[in-house]
């Protein structure tokens, strides 16, 4: 069972966590998400500095099997990226919601995040999708 | 996601074990119009159980061909690449069939059980047409059903594929054959609980292992009761996911992506397995690639920069296209991105490096000689 979605957060239809701290989203895939993708084995990210779209390709995470596409949460500039992901992808498969985070932005339109879910509306659509 | 489990399950063949597989928690999926496990839990547990302790899988979907009869020699020789004179009751050969040109219909196994009798095990997917082709070729070389008899027996026969370190000690707890002094691609008829079986020592893991076969009435009590008996030693379900991380560590060929009818025996590392000094079907093509060379060659890589590199994906060589991927995955062994490709054959010499393409960039891996994995 996947573990509680944390309350505080913002989510996405994609299955990503967002956690804002003035301008700056730190950002990750769900625990609901790295559950469905099993054991995580490689992670690509972005460089430091580069643009991102709100739903656009943030990052790549990898199972043995499938190879999925992370989506930016909100527009900005990556100012941060967890590099110990590329040694160990299976943090997130531990803590999703903690020592897993995958990028930090620096935001730049807050009106964004009215279009994200909060935990409850979240953990709703998740059990939404499984029926 | 395309269907859903729901959706496709009503639509797809089914094996004996279906319920079975949902009841242990298995993802479902369809594979090659069969409803089949590609994990139960966790593919990489899965993967490491097998090389570790035991892994059970259901191989239900595969096909068992029948050959009988006082001509059935004759048919098995013209139809296989491989030659069989001399071959001896209770041995298996692997082999490949091929059409005129010299292209690979399947890849299988030849199981002679009696002096007039074989038993060919062929892909899921591709049984249909090696039916079609056993019986072209049984019509080509006038032979009568008094002859020689050509019956599918895959729906009568069900198949698992018992393998891993431990997989002699837990089939030993049910089945009265004497496993000790079976060698490597030998099989022997004995009971397994009490049913008659067929228990060959192979299989597809590169593991000490088994494969065996029953009345699929029989699936479910001897699927269970493998793995009650087995539990103490280890041994679990294992999905199809597991199974080709398993084969490809081996450097083993899946129909479909080293091999189709587009492929020749001689670029797919198959060459072993063509006997030029007897006939067969596609052997005038075939000497004549080996005579003239051929293009694409398939090759064993690993990554060398980080990255996984997949089907399908491009390899380049000094900016050139120079090939592409046939399998690729994450090698829960050895930890790195490994897998097999077809190149050009110029390029195929161990250590040669390369240019893999993974999504916008141009990734280093090298040639390696294969298998990658060797059981010690």
């Amino acid at each position: 069972m996947a573990k509680t979605n944390p309350k505080g957060l913002k989510y996405t239809k994609e299955h990503e966590w967002a956690k804002v701290e003035g301008q700056v989203v730190t950002m990750g895939i769900t625990d609901h998400a790295q559950e469905l993708l099993t054991s995580l084995v490689f992670v690509e990210l972005p460089k430091v500095g580069k643009k991102t779209e709100q739903t656009k390709t943030l990052a790549v995470v990898e199972s043995v099997k499938s190879v999925s596409d992370v989506y930016a949460p909100v527009s900005g500039e990556v100012i941060e990226v967890n590099t110990i992901l590329t040694k160990k992808p299976e943090i997130i498969n531990e803590d999703a919601f903690g020592a897993g985070w995958i990028v930090k932005i620096k935001m730049i339109n807050f009106k964004e995040l009215d279009k994200l879910m909060d935990a409850d509306s979240y953990t709703k659509f998740c059990q939404k999708e499984k029926h | 996601m395309a269907t859903t489990n729901e959706e496709i399950k009503v639509l797809l063949k089914k094996t004996p074990l279906a319920s079975a597989h949902k009841k242990l928690g298995a993802q479902m999926v369809n594979f090659g119009g069969w409803y089949m496990p590609v994990f139960y839990t966790n593919l990489m547990e899965e993967h490491q159980a097998t090389r570790e302790k035991a892994g059970l899988f259901d191989i239900c979907h595969m096909g068992e061909i029948k050959i009988k009869g006082k001509k059935s020699q004759e048919l098995v020789q013209q139809l296989i690449t491989r030659n069989i004179d001399g071959m001896p009751v209770g041995k298996i050969y692997l082999s490949v069939i091929c059409n005129e040109k010299g292209g690979i219909i399947d890849d299988l196994t030849t199981y002679k059980i009696a002096e007039d009798e074989y038993m060919l095990v062929t892909n899921a997917s591709t049984k249909d047409k090696d039916l079609q082709q056993v019986l072209k070729v049984k019509k080509q070389l006038g032979l009568t059903d008094s002859e020689v008899k050509v019956v599918d027996i895959s729906d009568k026969i069900a198949k698992f594929d018992l393998q891993g370190p431990n997989s002699q000690l837990i089939l030993k707890k049910i089945c009265s054959a004497d496993l000790n002094s079976l060698k490597f691609y030998t099989f022997v008829k004995g009971k397994i609980l009490d049913v008659e079986a067929i228990i060959s020592r192979s299989g597809y893991t590169g593991e000490l292992g088994y494969e065996i076969y029953f009345n699929s009435k029989e699936a479910v009590r001897i699927w269970n009761k493998l793995l009650s008996v087995g539990k103490n030693l280890g041994l679990r379900p294992i999905g199809l996911g597991a199974r080709d991380t398993l084969r490809l560590e081996c450097g083993m060929n899946l129909y479909g992506h080293e091999i189709s009818e587009e492929f020749h025996p001689l670029q797919s590392r198959y060459g072993w397995v063509v006997s030029f000094d007897k006939e067969f079907v596609g052997k005038k093509a075939l000497e004549k690639i080996k005579a003239e060379g051929w293009e694409k060659q398939l090759v064993g890589f690993e990554m060398v920069d980080r990255g996984i590199a997949r089907n399908c994906y491009q390899i380049f060589k000094n900016n050139q296209r120079i090939g592409w991927v046939s399998s690729g995955t994450y090698s829960p062994t050895f930890k790195k991105g490994i897998g097999m490709a077809y190149i050009d054959k110029k390029y195929d010499k161990p250590g040669t490096k390369l240019k893999i393409k993974i999504r916008d960039n141009l990734v280093e891996a090298k040639i390696i000689k294969l298998p990658f994995y060797k059981r010690s």
